[in-house]
């Protein structure tokens, strides 16, 4: 059903009939899995560059400048790639290790390759948030590097991790509905086969509702599991 | 006996591209077992030589020995090994919020070789020393500043340090509250025979737990000796400053107060 021959009201109560959700059952699959296994690989990938990042500052437990100039570099050059772009530019990289260009796990490359930087700016400045007192403390204590990395900065900044990361989810989400246009299936698939070169608005329409709502319960575990712990350690 | 001695000790930082002076040749003497104070305005460069001694802060020249270790020749490893028998107490507490008052207690515990199987036992030990036995469950977020120091002291203590730095461990917390941690640092160092280093701009502080004090005033101590003996007769001007602000609090009484 489309906007072009009928009522508005008419195409939102079409979007709700059980054949188009039915269709959607897949692509909604391929979606949560892009978004699962991409997220998984941001996060461990994010932190751990946020980390290095936050060690090798000027200010940090390990000053570095070279690596700590050549990381920002390269952070701020996949950064400013548009998503778009980014989906582009890794097709040959997915052909070299997929040996096709296209799919599901062709995008999850591409969505690393953007999101990882993304979150790693995340991860650094929510390490550097904490207060320089503490690491202060845990040195005093003898603390080595690696204890006050794992002990001391990242309980503590567990929070901010937290909501950082909701916000890298929820980037990523939106970035498998733009692979769809690239041969990655899921929902964003089925929004521009559809909704754009179809006009059947009933169908972009559910599309648009399974989106807000995977990004509504992302935000929602987010914010949960954050005021969880603010509210255990009294700080809220 | 002497347990701290810092000779010559000098420090300068680059600011703005000209090097600032903190310190200027510090020379002092701490006995074993003694609460030594160290007083002088903001500025003077208190925290920076609290910070100097376990090496925070690297510092240009001089020498430093803390119970016969020459703290500036320490190797990376070994300078860890060395700051777990000096415990520092901060005017912040800067307590970690993401542990228990049980768990900031253990974490100097955690992270030495300390057995396994004995730190509860030493935990709670120390946890009662400073009088937080019931506490041990809460989240720092949830004490009062004095208990938020009691877990400060007690994470520097577990380790059964031979020295205490204070550096201004009273200044965040109110006069009855300051009288509270005094005590509890008199009588650590009554029962342990911990060495104290007590950093402060606070007179009172100093009279209430010293008896041999420094006066530091732009990097340079300028007087030392009896804490009675600089009350009484001091010889710079900060310490005459100092008595004198002493004095004159003592001298308002309240409705001349309330007049201003």
């Amino acid at each position: 059903m489309s906007l072009l021959d009928s009522s508005l009201w008419e195409v939102i109560k079409a979007s709700f009939s059980p054949e188009i959700w039915k269709d959607l059952v897949a692509p909604v699959g391929e979606t949560l899995y892009m978004t699962v296994i991409s997220s998984i690989i941001v996060l461990i990938f994010g932190i751990i560059l946020g980390i290095f990042l936050t060690l090798t500052c000027p200010d940090g437990l390990l000053p570095l400048k070279a690596p700590y100039i050549t990381a920002g570099w390269i952070i701020n050059i996949l950064r400013s790639l548009p998503q778009m772009v980014m989906i582009i530019l890794m097709i040959p990289v997915a052909r070299l290790i997929f040996g096709k260009s296209y799919g599901t796990n062709a995008c999850i490359i591409a969505i690393a390759a953007s999101c990882i930087p993304m979150y790693a700016r995340i991860v650094e400045s929510s390490l550097l948030e904490i207060g320089k007192g503490k690491i202060e403390a845990a040195k005093s204590i003898g603390s080595t590097n690696f204890q006050i990395i794992t002990k001391v900065i990242l309980p503590e900044t567990l929070p901010g991790l937290i909501r950082g990361f909701t916000v890298a989810v929820i980037t990523v989400i939106s970035m498998t509905a733009l692979a769809g246009m690239f041969g990655a299936g899921g929902i964003g698939d089925i929004a521009v086969r559809f909704g754009y070169q179809r006009f059947q608005h009933d169908r972009l329409f559910a599309c648009v509702y399974i989106l807000i709502i995977l990004v509504q319960i992302t935000q929602g575990i987010g914010n949960l599991i954050s005021n969880k712990i603010l509210r255990t350690r009294n700080l809220v | 006996m002497s347990y701290l001695e810092i000779k010559n000790l000098q420090k300068k930082f680059i600011v703005h591209g000209e090097p600032l002076e903190v310190l200027k040749g510090i020379d002092l003497d701490v006995n074993q077992g003694e609460i030594y104070g160290i007083i002088g305005f903001s500025g003077a460069g208190k925290s920076t030589l609290a910070r100097c001694i376990n090496r925070l802060e690297s510092s240009d020249a001089g020498s430093i020995m803390v119970g016969g270790v020459d703290i500036l020749s320490l190797d990376k490893k070994a300078l860890l090994q060395e700051r777990r028998k000096i415990g520092m107490v901060f005017q912040n507490f800067n307590l970690f919020d993401s542990r228990t008052v049980y768990r900031n207690i253990a974490y100097p515990l955690e992270i030495s070789d300390f057995p396994k199987d004995q730190i509860k036992e030493r935990v709670l030990e120390t946890a009662k020393l400073v009088g937080l036995s019931d506490k041990l469950d809460a989240y720092p977020g949830g004490l009062s500043g004095g208990q938020k120091q009691r877990v400060g002291i007690a994470r520097a203590l577990v380790n059964k340090p031979e020295l205490l730095i204070s550096d201004e461990a009273t200044s965040a917390l109110d006069p009855q509250t300051t009288i509270q941690i005094l005590d509890l640092l008199k009588e650590i160092n009554r029962k342990s025979g911990i060495t104290i280093l007590m950093i402060t701009h606070e007179l009172d502080a100093i009279r209430y737990s010293c008896n041999r004090m420094a006066v530091l005033e732009e990097g340079t101590i300028i007087e030392q000796g009896s804490v009675a003996g600089i009350f009484n007769n001091p010889k710079s001007r900060t310490g005459a400053l100092f008595a004198r602000v002493f004095e004159e609090f003592q001298n308002i009484s309240l409705t001349e107060g309330a007049g201003i």
